[in-house]
């Protein structure tokens, strides 16, 4: 064996750790999909759906900066990061069908699938702040710090989850996420504290977010609170490394559950799957 | 395109002894240049330990010197280990 190639070893092992191979298998595959005695199925189920949509929609938001970021470099981090979270609504969503087979709609695709190319935007359960459209890259890179930073603080709680599937992929979603927040973060104390035009449209970006940051935290009990409060410590943390401002916005008032983003961003992510009904892929 | 400075990648396999330059990347600085070599050159799981240096940090050897700077080695094949036979277990040889 040759010692000078560091990509030697990508031809040998199996190739589980490829995201998409030729086949696009079952992601739950050799698992015990179970769902264990004192668990609630449907409650299950509802939050690894939710958690899916989250994933999906920001996945797809991410993805659309390909061929447009500011740098090649970049293009390629973002588009990790979208597969990253793509990677994680495919394990999200398979474990939403299997713990209630009856969310899935009635398609012939695998579930996986029919969950996110045959549901309408009603049906989707992700948070406003992974739809917003449009935005510069101060504006993307502040939704992402905001998103990784609650998600991998839920997901640190969800590594003890009772089901052992949604422990699983917790614990894969923990180093994706850790790494999401340190890119996104990076990028905010860079724009935030670097010339007069970067700071102020970095300012400008997460003041168009926060208002959609209330809604990540609905919950009254007293883990909810510790969740925010640890989001609130490390965004603090980056608002002063960044020299930017804490913005005092008041949440947007929820009417309706989505913003009108929603719906053409499905639009165009359902297209192909919708238009070719029995492709196979 | 890019105003940033140009960087080469060094990337340690996970079977390798050495480090390997791998390619290039732009990047603002050092530590921007390490994230974005984990981006770019390590998406498979290649790698285990990765090196950036600024490319115009790198002193390098000039085509038009080639005949004086390596020439001269080209006929002593007494520097080669030719005449030893390697043992088996003697490994990375």
């Amino acid at each position: 064996m040759s010692f000078d190639n560091a990509y030697e070893a990508l031809t040998e092992d199996n190739d589980t750790r490829w995201a998409f191979g030729t086949g696009f298998t079952d992601p739950l595959a050799g698992m015990d999909t179970s769902v264990p005695s004192g668990v609630d199925a449907a409650e299950l189920a509802r939050s690894c759906l939710w958690l899916g949509d989250d994933a999906l929609i920001m996945s797809h938001r991410l993805q659309e900066w390909v061929a447009a970021a500011p740098e090649l470099e970049d293009e390629v981090a973002l588009a990790n990061i979208g597969l990253d979270l793509l990677g994680q609504a495919r394990l999200l969503l398979a474990r939403a069908a299997k713990a209630d087979p009856a969310l899935v709609p009635a398609v012939n695709q695998s579930d996986e699938d029919a969950l996110a190319f045959f549901r309408a935007a009603e049906d989707f359960h992700n948070v406003r702040l992974v739809e917003l459209a449009g935005g510069d890259f101060a504006f993307s890179m502040a939704r992402l710090l905001v998103f990784s930073t609650w998600r991998l603080a839920l997901f640190q709680r969800l590594v003890d989850s009772p089901d052992q599937v949604l422990t699983a992929i917790a614990a894969k979603g923990v180093k994706e996420l850790t790494y999401h927040r340190d890119y996104a973060a990076r990028w905010v104390v860079r724009l935030g504290d670097g010339t007069d035009l970067s700071h102020e449209r970095m300012q400008a970006g997460l003041d168009e977010v926060w208002p959609y940051v209330d809604e990540l935290f609905d919950g009254e009990n007293e883990d909810d609170k510790a969740l925010r409060e640890e989001f609130d410590a490390v965004m603090a943390q980056v608002i002063t490394a960044g020299a930017l401002k804490q913005p005092y916005l008041r949440p947007v008032p929820t009417a309706g559950r989505h913003t009108e983003h929603l719906e053409p961003l499905l639009a165009e992510m359902q297209s192909v799957a919708r238009a070719h009904p029995d492709a196979t892929w | 395109m890019s105003d940033w400075p140009l960087y080469e990648v060094f990337v340690r396999g996970k079977r390798g002894l050495n480090h390997v330059h791998v390619g290039s990347l732009h990047a603002a600085d050092d530590e921007m240049a390490l994230r974005n070599a984990r981006d770019l050159y390590t998406r498979r799981n290649e790698g285990v330990s990765i090196w950036v240096v600024r490319a115009d940090h790198i002193t390098a050897s000039s085509p038009d010197e080639k005949d004086p700077f390596f020439a001269p080695s080209g006929d002593k094949v007494y520097r080669h280990p030719t005449f030893y036979d390697i043992p088996e277990d003697v490994p990375h040889m």
